[in-house]
């Protein structure tokens, strides 16, 4: 429940774009006093844009920030009661790590007793040993920062950030330059400080475990927009797309129909569920690989053939396939594979989502005077003879329509539609209309989908049983006749006179 | 493979003999500034007679002097502009940046005539008469770009977020600068200055141009009695010495502030 007197920061509709491209877009969200909150996303997504407006780095070319209730949108970070935990430390290697803590100090006024005055040595000298204690460095007041090792750095930093009281605390990506057990201690630590402190933190990761391990409120972020904000379990349990099924742990995700209330066709069977949808809808839907139950052949929901097994610590994964389709499975029994398995999955651990593509939607395309339809600069040879029911096309490429019409379509602004299983994907550029990187790709299954991002930020997304990581540069090209056109306005308007 | 003795002989000493030929000239003057002959070559017997009239000599001493005044006042100026223009580049947007670098050391490349002569006639073109500051001007446009070049690797060892880190803690952006950015480039500023002491010793071709023709410096000096008299008066051998010496300290003192900049001074707490 928002309640006003509670919230320490709040962001409306904040946006940052450079140029034509943004970081972050229409960004709402307000955090409780206290709050250890965490912005979770892969790298580029707009996380660290984000707390770096709230510090007063960047400013936002849209929106507002609000800090118990007054805009500080435009304040410089020195002047805002918040202080930052940088990636890399960027402690100041000319001080020791007494001046170094001392040094947000030094520069604060303090009102006492009515009057504005500098901190007094004495008031400095037990600030920074307090800080210190927290850190857990009490006897490092005169070692140089380079004879620090970097788990002790991390501490510095975190020590000259919070000697200052700030309001909120803002920790970019704090741990990822530390090893994997070193991490884990100061998520604990972190923690545990978090609690003493009763400071808002406001923490920027783009590792998962950490940011169920550590927060109160997880915000998911993808190509700087919100994707889902909720706590830790929420965020696991009911992710709100496939993208965040896909981002924090493991998890099955299979496309499915609503075939009745309550009833959800996947992997060619029909299993109960607890999601409302409507009839007919076609959904993601998600399996954690824990909720999946291996029972012997012909004892379950259905059958596959289990494939592998990978020994992961605590349990064992199992691969199992259903006909096409891969299931993931974790189970602590040590199982013979190559034989058949049967499977279980009980309601409560089917959960539905509201498919976000079934197709790919242009609507700034338009028709070029080769009858191309172009969509992020590049030229797809279409079917322009779509516009007008009937027509044909004449040999100098005008349409002719049923009564004898000619329209000329060059230039006409179009609504262009390519289904998802309509785009063929190839390594071999040359043979394509169009390419880009990958930027998403999210297993389904039986198939992969993948998303492709051309130079001009356009996106095409598709369907494809083949493997491609992201990064990678692919081609894609579309048979002219799955291209959908929609006409914007009238075809009278285009008819030659 | 057996080298033979010649081979190996020159390579054992190959870099000595580099050294010889670099610093015989700058010997052979040293060695006969301590004779009074007329020319190199004969020696009358060790003398410090070419010191003393060295120092007597109004006209050189006058040079000397100028040379020093115009030497320190443009480093400084360059010092200051050079540093804080780094800082600027170093800040600035990606595509500025770029271009920015590459504008500032343009100077280096070009021939010292061309900006000798490019000078001049901007202030011919401005009606402004050759004095003390045009020259003073002149050398400052030579040495700034050697101070930029200096104080940039400074800028680019340094962890990037300090200066944003200083803000975040509370300084104002000029506090920041002076508290944080600085020192980190201090080691990088004294070589700027340094250099362009040096490199403004020496400097003939733009004195040349923007001077005021009364005002001499050694180098004028220099190419003034060579180029009437046609000989090196034997008082010029002291002369060199002494450059020579006041170099060698500079540089061990540039040496030993170089290596106590890395390491720090303890902190003293009260």
């Amino acid at each position: 429940m928002k309640d006003n007197k509670n919230i320490i920061i709040e962001l409306k509709n904040v946006s940052k774009h450079y140029g034509q491209t943004y970081a972050v877009e229409d960004f709402n969200l307000y955090v409780k006093k206290g709050e250890f909150i965490t912005f979770l996303g892969p790298s580029g997504c707009g996380k660290t844009t984000t707390l770096r407006m709230i510090a007063g780095f960047e400013m936002p070319t849209g929106g507002e920030i609000l800090l118990n209730g007054k805009d500080i949108t435009g304040l410089p970070p020195y002047q805002r009661p918040v202080n930052t935990v940088f990636q890399r430390y960027a402690l100041f290697p000319h001080l020791d790590v007494y001046d170094n803590i001392a040094f947000g100090l030094k520069l604060k006024k303090i009102e006492d007793r009515g009057k504005v005055r500098k901190l007094t040595t004495k008031e400095i000298s037990e600030k920074v040993r307090a800080a210190l204690k927290i850190v857990d460095l009490e006897e490092y007041e005169d070692r140089n920062i380079a004879t620090l090792s970097g788990g002790q750095q991390q501490r510095i930093a975190i020590a000259r950030a919070i000697v200052n009281e700030p309001e909120i605390l803002l920790l970019d990506e704090p741990l990822g330059a530390l090893d994997l057990k070193m991490r884990k201690d100061m998520q604990l630590e972190l923690k545990e400080m978090h609690k003493k402190l009763g400071i808002t933190f406001i923490y920027v990761t783009h590792d998962q475990e950490e940011a169920l391990t550590l927060s109160d409120t997880i915000v998911v972020m993808k190509d700087g927009m919100i994707q889902q904000i909720g706590t830790p379990e929420g965020i696991y349990n009911e992710p709100a797309n496939a993208f965040v099924a896909d981002f924090i742990g493991e998890s099955n995700i299979y496309s499915g129909t609503i075939i009745d209330r309550l009833k959800v066709r996947f992997l060619g069977h029909v299993f109960d569920a607890l999601d409302e949808f409507d009839k007919n809808e076609k959904v993601d839907v998600v399996v954690r690989p824990e909720d999946v139950k291996l029972v012997p052949p012909g004892q379950g929901m259905l059958d596959g053939k289990l494939i592998s097994k990978i020994f992961k610590g605590i349990h064992y994964e199992y691969t199992l396939m259903v006909g096409h389709s891969e299931v993931i499975i974790q189970d602590t029994r040590n199982l013979e594979i190559n034989c058949d398995a049967g499977i279980i999955i009980e309601p409560d651990g089917i959960h539905i989502m509201k498919k976000e593509l079934t197709a790919n939607v242009y609507d700034d395309a338009y028709i070029d005077k080769n009858n191309n339809v172009i969509i992020s600069d590049f030229a797809f040879p279409c079917d322009v003879t779509k516009l007008v029911p009937g027509s044909k096309l004449d040999s100098e490429g005008y349409v002719i329509g049923p009564d004898g019409t000619v329209y000329d379509f060059t230039d006409a602004d179009i609504k262009a539609t390519i289904g998802l299983g309509d785009i063929e994907i190839m390594d071999n550029i040359e043979e394509s209309t169009a390419w880009g990187n990958i930027v998403e790709n999210i297993y389904k299954g039986d198939h992969y989908m993948v998303t492709v991002r051309t130079q001009q930020d356009e996106d095409f997304t598709l369907d494809t049983v083949y493997t491609y990581d992201a990064g990678d540069q692919v081609g894609i090209r579309v048979k002219p006749e799955l291209i959908g056109l929609t006409l914007k306005g009238e075809a009278k308007k285009y008819a030659k006179k | 493979m057996k080298t033979s003795k010649l081979t190996d002989l020159i390579r054992k000493f190959y870099i000595y003999i580099v050294l010889f030929v670099m610093y015989a000239p700058i010997l052979l003057l040293i060695v006969f500034s301590f004779t009074d002959t007329k020319l190199i070559g004969t020696w009358n017997g060790f003398s410090l007679r070419l010191y003393t009239s060295l120092f007597r000599n109004k006209e050189i001493m006058t040079a000397a002097i100028n040379t020093f005044v115009v030497a320190f006042s443009s480093a400084a100026v360059s010092t200051v502009l050079g540093t804080l223009g780094a800082i600027g580049i170093f800040y600035s947007g990606k595509r500025g940046k770029a271009v920015m670098e590459g504008i500032s050391q343009i100077p280096i490349m070009n021939a010292e005539i061309v900006t000798a002569l490019s000078l001049t006639i901007l202030f011919v073109f401005c009606g402004i008469k050759f004095n003390f500051l045009t020259l003073l001007v002149g050398h400052v446009v030579l040495t700034i770009p050697f101070v930029v070049l200096s104080v940039r690797p400074k800028l680019m060892q340094m962890d990037p977020n300090i200066y944003e880190a200083a803000l975040d803690l509370g300084a104002t952006p000029n506090k920041a600068l002076m508290r944080v950015i600085m020192p980190e480039v201090v080691p990088g500023i004294i070589s700027g200055f340094i250099l362009s002491v040096t490199l403004s010793l020496d400097d003939y071709i733009i004195t040349a141009f923007t001077r005021d023709t009364a005002y001499q410096t050694l180098s004028t000096y220099v190419y003034g009695v060579t180029s009437k008299k046609g000989t090196l008066p034997p008082s010029l051998r002291a002369l060199t010495t002494v450059i020579t010496l006041l170099a060698l300290v500079v540089l061990l003192i540039a040496n030993r502030n170089g290596k106590t900049a890395t390491k720090k001074p303890k902190h003293i707490k009260k």
